[in-house]
């Protein structure tokens, strides 16, 4: 229920909250941004964000400049089996004689690759089916519903064994498709909760009286408002595309015509490496799977912290 | 002008929609240029409901809505922003009717995106210089500057101006004022005064008395969907006829009067039992009260 | 009996102290109701919260409050809790939700009993009691929340509020968001309390000054921090002395007065800010009367018997 103006619990708190918005005080998640500097202020001085940028952005540098710095092809078998790191083979090689390195840096490619192209087809397809459904509501909304939840049931484990033996997947672009087909419903449906709620605000009202149409109205209402539930979002399906296509890699369901940190360790896992003691083989592609994806996950949480105050450390 | 014909609402309640929520029951009225209407009737009398359904927010379920007699539920595309040309509304909650993240203003130049794109930057700035002079808003004291930034008060008026930019001629107004402090409740109402003399009808959707009292012409008393007694303002307060009017106007705390003096011997229903509400029927010259017999068939 | 002298609570802010209530000295006799009256921000709310609790914001500067003879230490919130409930007891503004969903009724009064070190069974029939006062059913323990209604949850809330007959009973915005026939019962019921015993003296918070005519019989009007008014309801509706009060008066449409005859108006202009009030009267820049002395302040003084106000044209 809305509050008047008698309602308001302490109308000399309420002044407070009015006055300190209108500072660079202590801004509110749906603070009006009076430039990007502002968002960037509070965004890096927050630790947890910082942390996590660091860290995604040291695993972009190294996938960008890794493969200019070797000159082996990650799947060639170029030198000696089985070889601790040394100066020539900095992170050791396989026991098929390839070059740990190589693998490494190319796989992060792979996985950079499979997180925006399968992260960003499922945030695509996720805002969509939630906003549409969100705000149309009636049977729209059963029918976007009834998809979300099947798609949802899905396991995609099963569903990409079934679509591997018929379609031979080449790339990793593919796979990162076909994440992006099946990890889209937790999306809409947040997108959609939030649509739900925000539709009933009587801005949206006057925008209809303005002769605004359903589409408009989403994309310059609801989802400005929304713009930092949508960025996090779009974080977190980054990470779990990376999750999910390591995952699958590692069951030897992805694309094995090039290398990826997930191939690379059930490569390690089915040659014994752990018996062994080949550490120099997963322990790599382990480290940066839980890199990147720690980092995005521990970037979201200082971006949560930043979006709304009451979560801040004072 | 507007002419609200046997309206329904009814919701869908309950598992699976099984159950029917008949929100607002066979209201009729109308309203005409220049006439002020207040609908007065407590939460969940469906006043709300109605103003949403003339506003084209909401869908009648039975009965029609004409405007000039023109059936409104018929429109669609360019025949409903014409009818957004002639037909605004304007809702309590100041502070919720503006989208937080961008300057109050915005709703003016959504505006004049959407009616007025063929006008020149000061062709645009003279006549919004009008509207917000016929609101008694300063330009420079509110424009370009944020909804947490304006009072309550002036919220309301800038959504009055953008009503008023689009030459209506009826405005509903839903509770516009009740979440206003005292002082500034009596100018918006005189605001909504004056405009009415101008030739403005205005459907003014209420649940306190007095303010219905002091602006509108005609008055209908709502009841859980139902309208109970619809009449000239001064005959209906004047003369209430039905239990249900006679109990909110002596419970209405007054400022010269106790409520003791006020209880004529009506006997007050506690909690409001329902009472069977049949059709209306004319007790004298345009004042109806439903009947209180039980309505055949339903 | 109320004594409160020269009391002072300020809020925290990043930009500074908001006072919002400066210097407040009034006093309230056993078995009197009086209202508490002003427009938002006035600070009417903090006022009556700070007698029984501060909360996190509220900081208190200075002043007295004195119940009984005994003084509140108001400052201090775990000293309060021997005097919360027992003997200053507030119904709070958002009461409707202040209600647990999750919790039956009856735990919740059981909970707040027994957080008094109170059982529950021995209070149980004066509970009983005054339910049937109130016109509930025992039964409404039994329930949730959800199933009871606005009016009915108002009720239930009075009833455990004053339940121990605390000495003063803050009523904190209880009628604001009841249809007008609720809101008439609910402010019966608030006399009826007072005049059964429940309670000794009252204190009803509201910006409705109509519904503090027919129950109060002191009225205090705030604006901004300060105090403006105070006298008996009759007096202050007929014959108010402070500018303030009778501007806002003549700005409340009644029913019986009509545009077309009576264009009543409101006071133009907004309440000062009260991170950095102006010195001197604080309605000064918004009161027809203004002149050059109310750049001094003027004292909350007696102006005629059982008749306070703080305007040097008062006393004229």
């Amino acid at each position: 229920m809305a509050v008047s103006d008698h309602e308001r619990t302490d109308p000399a708190a309420d002044r407070i909250a009015t006055l300190d918005v209108a500072a660079p005080g202590v801004p509110i998640a749906a603070r009006p941004r009076s430039g990007r500097s502002e968002f960037a202020y509070f965004a890096l001085r927050n630790w947890k964000f910082d942390l996590g940028l660091g860290v995604v952005l040291v695993c972009v540098a190294a996938a960008l400049v890794g493969p200019l710095l070797t000159d082996h092809e990650p799947l060639a078998f170029t030198g000696p089996t089985d070889q601790p790191p040394s100066s020539e083979y900095w992170f050791g090689t396989t026991s098929f004689g390839q070059d740990v390195f190589t693998q490494f840096v190319y796989g992060l490619r792979a996985a950079l690759v499979v997180g925006i192209v399968g992260g960003g087809i499922a945030w695509l397809l996720g805002a969509v089916v939630g906003f549409t459904a969100g705000y149309r509501g009636g049977w729209v909304d059963d029918v976007l519903n009834m998809l979300t939840n099947v798609v949802l049931v899905i396991p995609t484990i099963a569903l990409l064994i079934i679509v591997a033996a018929y379609v031979d997947v080449h790339s990793y672009a593919t796979e990162a498709v076909l994440i992006g087909l099946t990890s889209w419903p937790w999306a809409a449906r947040a997108v959609r909760a939030q649509t739900f709620s925000l539709k009933t605000r009587e801005f949206v009202d006057v925008a209809r009286l303005s002769g605004r149409g359903t589409r408009q109205i989403i994309a310059t209402e609801l989802a400005p408002n929304m713009s930092s539930y949508l960025l996090m979002m779009f974080i977190l399906l980054f990470g779990g595309a990376i999750l999910i296509g390591a995952s699958l890699d590692f069951l030897g369901l992805g694309p094995s015509e090039s290398i990826s940190l997930g191939l690379m360790m059930n490569n390690a896992f089915l040659s014994s490496a752990l018996i062994l003691g080949m550490w120099w083989w997963f322990v790599p592609p382990g480290v940066g799977i839980i890199a990147i994806v720690g980092g995005l996950y521990v970037m979201n949480v200082g971006l949560d912290e930043v979006f709304n105050p009451k979560l801040r450390e004072r | 002008m507007l002419e609200v014909d046997t309206c329904c609402k009814e919701y869908r309640v309950g598992a699976f929609g099984s159950g029917a929520l008949l929100a607002v029951r066979d209201v009729s009225f109308d309203v005409q240029p220049g006439e002020v209407v207040s609908l007065i009737g407590e939460s969940g009398s469906g006043k709300s409901t109605i103003g949403r359904m003339i506003l084209r927010l909401a869908r009648v379920t039975r009965g029609t809505i004409t405007f000039d007699g023109v059936d409104i539920a018929r429109l669609q595309g360019r025949r409903l922003k014409e009818y957004y040309g002639d037909v605004q509304g304007v809702f309590q909650d100041p502070f919720s009717s503006y989208n937080p993240i961008f300057k109050a203003d915005r709703v003016f130049t959504m505006l004049r995106s959407e009616y007025f794109s063929g006008l020149s930057t000061s062709e645009w700035d003279a006549k919004l210089g009008k509207a917000l002079d016929a609101v008694s808003l300063d330009p420079g004291a509110v424009l370009g500057k944020y909804p947490h930034q304006l009072s309550g008060g002036q919220l309301q008026r800038l959504l009055v101006a953008r009503a008023l930019l689009l030459d209506i001629r009826l405005l509903v107004a839903d509770e516009i004022i009740s979440m206003l402090d005292a002082s500034t409740r009596i100018d918006v109402l005189n605001l909504l005064g004056d405009l009415k003399s101008r030739g403005l009808g205005i459907l003014f959707i209420t649940h306190d008395l007095s303010l219905g009292h002091y602006i509108s012409d005609t008055t209908m008393i709502l009841r859980r969907g139902r309208v109970v007694e619809r009449g000239p303002t001064q005959v209906v307060f004047g003369n209430p006829l039905h239990p249900y009017t006679r109990t909110l106007l002596t419970s209405v705390p007054k400022l010269h009067q106790r409520w003791g003096d006020l209880d004529d011997g009506h006997v007050r229903r506690a909690g409001g039992e329902p009472l069977a509400e049949g059709p209306l029927v004319e007790v004298e010259d345009g004042h109806f009260v439903a009947s209180l017999a039980p309505e055949a068939g339903t | 009996m109320l004594r409160v002298d020269g009391l002072s609570v300020y809020y925290q802010s990043l930009r500074g102290d908001v006072k919002a209530v400066d210097g407040a000295s009034f006093e309230i006799a056993d078995g009197e109701i009086m209202g508490l009256a002003g427009e938002s921000g006035c600070g009417k709310s903090t006022l009556g919260k700070s007698l029984v609790r501060m909360d996190a914001r509220m900081r208190y500067v200075g002043g007295s409050v004195e119940l009984d003879g005994r003084e509140l230490p108001i400052w201090d919130d775990a000293k309060m809790n021997a005097f919360r409930f027992k003997e200053v007891s507030i119904i709070p503004q958002y009461a409707l939700s202040a209600l647990n969903p999750t919790r039956k009724i009856g735990q919740m009064a059981e909970e707040l009993l027994s957080s008094r070190d109170v059982h529950l069974d021995r209070v149980l029939p004066e509970l009983r009691r005054r339910l049937d006062l109130v016109g509930l059913s025992e039964s409404v323990l039994g329930r949730f929340p959800i199933e009871l209604s606005g009016g009915m949850k108002q009720r239930v809330v009075m009833v455990l509020s004053s339940l121990l007959d605390p000495s003063l009973l803050i009523a904190d915005e209880v009628t604001s968001a009841l249809d007008v026939s609720t809101q008439r019962a609910v402010s019966e019921l608030l006399v009826e309390f007072r005049d059964r015993g429940f309670v000794k003296s009252m204190i009803v918070i509201t910006h409705d000054l109509s519904v503090l005519y027919q129950i109060a019989d002191t009225i205090l009007v705030m604006y901004a921090g300060k105090l403006a008014e105070k006298a008996a309801s009759d007096t202050i509706v007929d014959a108010p002395a402070h500018p303030y009060t009778r501007m806002l008066l003549s700005s409340l449409p009644e029913v019986g007065v009509r545009f077309a005859e009576k264009r009543l108006s409101g006071i133009p202009g907004r309440p000062p800010s009260l991170l950095d009030p102006p010195g001197g009267c604080r309605f000064r820049a918004r009161c027809p009367l203004a002149f050059d002395r109310c750049g001094e302040e003027p004292p909350f003084d007696e102006v005629a018997p059982v008749h306070s106000a703080a305007c040097w044209k008062a006393a004229a």
